[in-house]
């Protein structure tokens, strides 16, 4: 199966979830498998990227992403505290005496800077940790990996995302749950790709995503992974709201087995293969309308 | 001397509250006469972060001299100790408590935050 570019700005289906666990990664690196011709996969799970476990390719090259923080000069500064009230993050305070800087807590928005009237503010980079690239067969793999004890994700999200390409299918697999860095890693996505077990849990954490996506306006479908756990709710709660199942992954021992030892399932088990190409098939149809714009 | 109480009440027999940063009410007791006052601490109580920071410029600008709560996390202490603040961490029952325990002198001043920060 080819791949041949579905509009002039290219196609991105990130690869979501509300609860963790239920398989994002899988879906993402075996559909990136299946594309045929070159995909690439941007692996925006900064906090825990492991896409690359599965590929097995070495990194290609580096690159250390850091974030603008307020240094304040001391001889500059008078203490008028123009630069707290302006900080909406508590990330720079000042009672009279020269500024203090809480790093963690900046968002790098520049505004202390701006609204200083001595200019007594300039920017020092801080780092907040790397991406990386790497290749595998069809695959470019783009991961984001944050430094420990760093805690803003989402710019270094945008940072991997920026490798995105204008051309061609960009998939996304992006963190869990549904706070700040997963709409860092699904906005602007065409469509998403929502992964979900059928158990309650894995049902409630499902309408939480849904509802995300609904707020951002992106459409989306479902997986269900390790289908016949749990019980029917899943099923209704998607022909309820018109979600459509794209794919059922069977509960196979031998698909954990593959997935403990790092393999990719369509490799691993060549007889999922073709689950895989029709669930990108089926993503196509759901897009842009399938077979006319893709080359099978 | 001004000394901050962290409390959820308005009086010296509400309890003494656990939390700097996300404590509801700072009570300023005055030692030289006797008295006190009630500041708000809502504003920091339902920020999304740095509460500990605001609370910490919020007791600077009471003119008090010394601080007696709970825990104080790290960067609420880094902008106490700037500013010249005492921060005595104290397990007391009530603000009247803590208070007697405050000038009786049982309360040693900390070094440094007794717990660690939160992310958001």
């Amino acid at each position: 199966m080819t791949f041949r570019a579905a509009t002039d700005r290219g196609l991105t289906v990130a690869i979501a979830s509300g609860k963790g666990g239920t398989g994002k990664t899988t879906v993402a690196v075996n559909l990136a498998r299946v594309m045929g011709g070159p995909a690439l996969l941007l692996d925006c799970d900064v906090e825990g990227p492991n896409a690359h476990l599965f590929l097995g390719a070495a990194v290609q090259r580096e690159a250390v992403i850091e974030l603008p923080i307020p240094v304040v000069d001391e001889d500059r500064c008078d203490g008028c505290a123009e630069c707290g009230r302006f900080c909406q993050y508590h990330a720079i305070i000042s009672f009279g005496a020269t500024a203090m800087v809480f790093p963690d807590l900046c968002h790098s928005c520049g505004g202390c800077m701006r609204v200083c009237p001595h200019g007594a503010i300039t920017e020092v980079g801080r780092r907040i940790g790397v991406v990386r690239a790497f290749q595998d067969d069809n695959v470019e793999l783009i991961q984001g990996c944050l430094d420990i004890g760093v805690p803003l994700a989402p710019p270094l999200i945008r940072a991997v995302k920026a490798q995105r390409q204008q051309r061609g299918l960009t998939l996304i697999d992006a963190p869990p749950g549904t706070s700040c860095p997963v709409v860092a890693a699904v906005h602007g996505a065409d469509y998403a790709v929502l992964v979900s077990d059928s158990t309650p849990f894995g049902l409630h954490d499902l309408t939480l995503a849904a509802g995300t996506l609904g707020e951002l306006g992106i459409p989306f479908g479902v997986v269900v992974n390790r289908s016949g756990l749990g019980d029917g709710r899943l099923y209704d709660y998607c022909a309820n709201e018109h979600i459509a199942i794209l794919a059922e992954i069977p509960d196979d021992r031998r698909i954990a087995e593959a997935y403990s030892r790092g393999h990719l399932i369509v490799e691993a088990i060549p007889a999922y293969r073709a689950l895989f190409e029709r669930l990108l098939a089926e993503i196509l149809r759901q897009t842009v309308g399938g077979a006319d714009h893709v080359n099978l | 001397m001004k000394v901050v109480f962290t409390t959820p009440g308005d009086t010296l027999k509400d309890p003494l509250d656990n939390r700097f940063g996300r404590a509801a009410k700072f009570l300023i007791y005055d030692l030289d006469s006797n008295t006190f006052a009630i500041k708000s601490n809502e504003q920091s109580m339902t920020a999304a972060q740095g509460a500990g920071v605001q609370a910490a410029e919020s007791v600077v600008r009471t003119g008090a001299k010394a601080l007696v709560t709970g825990h104080c996390g790290p960067k609420a202490f880094r902008v106490l100790s700037a500013a010249g603040v005492k921060v005595f961490n104290c397990s007391a029952g009530t603000v009247a408590e803590a208070l007697a325990e405050y000038t009786s002198g049982k309360l040693t001043e900390a070094s440094a935050a007794d717990v660690e920060g939160h992310w958001v």
